[in-house]
């Protein structure tokens, strides 16, 4: 039974990953960067979620709105001002201001709110379900994270599938120079990308601070890099396999945190990772790219 | 003389005079105790920044694993010295080996990580050595290593598992790491590893082997046309430049009595600092390496006030490195306004005149 229940918690955190690791997928197909500082997006609007409900006292869903406002203008704002001006730049100048806007965020937060850990009050206000005569117990975080990630996995297939910006953005990460002779607005479709993803990173903050519910300008940095694991891990540029990814690496997370050691977890999980690259370098569903000179 | 060998001759002079300067204030005492005990660690920085140029620079990709090496290097050689601190009376001689053993273990490391690794290329490279530099971190913190007369113990549990007869000595105990490492590393030390290193980069740089790595890192393409064996040279690029990074460790293992894997010192964090160094020095330029690695260890230090700061500078200077040297309007700028064409314009005009 404690197997089951593992593995619904594993689920559960891997929801989270999976959500970190969509907004990295996207960005990372579009944009053919690494956007490391996604994870501290998520510290961000964990913070706003923190400011909003603890200091101005609003409701959880008013504060989840705002955070994830001021995610996805963060977003917008790093994309304009530090990585727009490289689009044309070596990729390790990109890698390298990103490592920059990453530690620029930590450090803000560190200014402003100190580092000490923050408690942080859960938005989730559903009751936990009892199964099996109380043998499995499933928290309403567990069951709220789970539901969001399906529906927003669902709700981004269907709106690249179907709307006009969501085509555009397939047309742009298969072929920049291409999609622009085609009419698309390149730099306003990497724009909304990086809207989305911060969009998304913002909800993962709130459901991860309700999760796990300490909150440090730390928090987003090992969640992110373990959500990029994930989307490489499933596949980098494809929204399934970071969905998959994400999940499979939060059961395994939490599998080999129950049986192996607590404190190996993290290694086993990039061990992983090294493993996953050395017999599938595109990961489980992405696409071989040849090189031309 | 040709230019190469003059500027790798500055290189070396301008470390040298530094250490007799250095050596001088100590000597007449005006340097105060927080200087005197930056001076070390001020060698472990610049070893750090030359190993990570030498990959980042020369090679063209970018490691986030360099503590990683650090680390295997440091705790190879505490733990070599700290068994043989009874055996082996005479320091040098120790000390000698413990760096000779720091670089072959992290060089081994660079070999074991580097032949799957570099196949891969860009983001997913720094991804992993990352990776790796979270799971040596992680695996140090949950190592128990005791010695007997029967010959080594080893334990992932915890030091009452080692299974010990009496008279034994736990070496590495967990997250609390070693203790009683021999304090040997000196400034004078760290100064001959600084030129030692220098050496063998500038000298890899200008070798054929050095060319053959910067040609793959301008055009693997090109460079595997004309028959240059890349996974040779970039493992060797990246064999070297993890030695290098381990006899950084060494240094570090035996400028502290306690040697523990945090991720303050062994985390990413400590690449990334690494990487500002190289970032900030001129990437592919050793002398801005050393230059940087000095410079930035030293300021938030002598602006105490500034210590909260420090990171959030570091940053900014990434950040504003990057753009002004790769954002088009920037360049324009710098097109526009820069020394050599004001110059070159007034040249003309005389001409003119």
């Amino acid at each position: 039974m404690s197997f089951i229940s593992y593995l619904i918690n594993g689920i559960s955190l891997g929801s989270i990953y999976a959500l970190i690791a969509l907004g990295y997928t996207m960005v990372y197909g579009i944009a053919k960067m690494l956007n490391f500082a996604h994870g501290d997006i998520i510290m961000i609007g964990g913070f706003t979620l923190f400011v909003v409900m603890n200091t101005l006292g609003l409701p959880p869903l008013v504060a989840v709105l705002i955070a994830i406002a001021i995610c996805t203008a963060l977003g917008v704002i790093i994309e304009k001002v530090a990585y727009k001006p490289l689009r044309q730049a070596s990729p390790l100048a990109v890698l390298i201001t990103a490592i920059g806007v990453s530690y620029l965020l930590q450090n803000v937060a560190l200014l402003i709110f100190g580092a000490n850990t923050k408690l942080f009050t859960s938005v989730v206000t559903v009751p936990a379900i009892s199964l099996a005569e109380g043998q499995i117990n499933i928290s309403g975080e567990t069951t709220v994270t789970i539901i969001a990630s399906i529906i927003i996995m669902i709700g981004l297939m269907l709106f690249i599938k179907k709307s006009k910006a969501g085509q555009a953005m397939l047309a742009v990460s298969e072929d920049k120079g291409a999609a622009e002779l085609m009419g698309i607005n390149v730099n306003a479709t990497i724009t909304l990308t990086f809207a989305i993803g911060s969009a998304l990173a913002a909800i993962a903050g709130a459901l991860l601070c309700s999760a796990y519910p300490t909150l440090t300008p730390y928090t987003g940095a090992m969640p992110g890099i373990k959500a990029f694991v994930a989307a490489v891990f499933g596949g980098i540029g494809s929204i399934p396999g970071a969905f998959i990814g994400g999940i499979l690496l939060g059961i395994i997370e939490n599998l080999s945190k129950a049986y192996i050691s607590s404190q190996m977890a993290d290694a086993i999980v990039f061990a992983v990772l090294i493993v996953v690259l050395l017999v599938k370098p595109t990961g489980i569903l992405g696409k071989k790219i040849n090189e031309k000179v | 003389m040709n230019k190469t060998t003059k500027s790798n001759f500055i290189t070396y002079g301008m470390v040298i005079a530094a250490y007799v300067i250095m050596q001088i204030l100590v000597g007449t005492g005006s340097v105060s105790s927080l200087l005197k005990g930056l001076l070390v660690p001020l060698c472990i920085y610049v070893v750090l920044a030359l190993s990570l140029n030498l990959t980042v620079g020369i090679m063209g990709e970018l490691s986030l694993g360099h503590a990683g090496f650090m680390c295997v290097g440091a705790f190879s050689s505490a733990v070599f010295s700290v068994v043989t601190v009874d055996t082996i009376t005479n320091v040098a001689v120790r000390f000698t080996l413990a760096i000779i053993i720091g670089a072959i273990v992290a060089a081994i490391f660079g070999i074991i990580l580097g032949i799957p690794v570099l196949r891969l290329r860009g983001d997913y490279l720094a991804i992993v050595t990352l990776a790796f530099g979270e799971i040596v971190k992680n695996f140090i913190n949950v190592v128990y290593l005791g010695i007997d007369k029967n010959g080594f113990h080893f334990s992932m549990k915890d030091s009452v598992s080692l299974n010990m007869e009496e008279g034994s000595k736990v070496i590495i105990n967990g997250a609390q790491g070693i203790t009683g490492t021999p304090k040997n590393a000196t400034f004078t030390i760290g100064i001959v590893i600084i030129l030692i290193s220098l050496f063998v980069i500038l000298n890899l740089i200008n070798s054929r082997s050095g060319r053959a790595i910067m040609a793959i890192r301008d055009n693997r393409i090109a460079a595997e046309s004309v028959g240059i064996n890349i996974t040779k040279y970039k493992l060797m690029a990246f064999t070297i430049s993890a030695s290098i990074a381990g006899v950084a460790g060494v240094l570090y293992a035996h400028n502290l009595s306690t040697l523990t894997a945090l991720p303050k010192n062994f985390g990413y964090n400590m690449s990334i600092m690494i990487l500002v160094f190289v970032v900030l020095g001129g990437i592919g330029n050793m002398r801005g390496s050393i230059i940087a690695a000095v410079l930035l260890t030293l300021l938030p230090e002598l602006l105490r006030g500034l210590n909260d700061y420090r990171m959030l500078i570091y940053a900014i200077v990434l950040i504003v490195m990057m753009l002004f040297n790769w954002s088009p309007k920037a360049r324009e700028f710098r097109d526009k306004y820069s020394l050599k064409r004001l110059f070159s314009k007034k040249n003309a005009q005389k001409e003119e005149a």
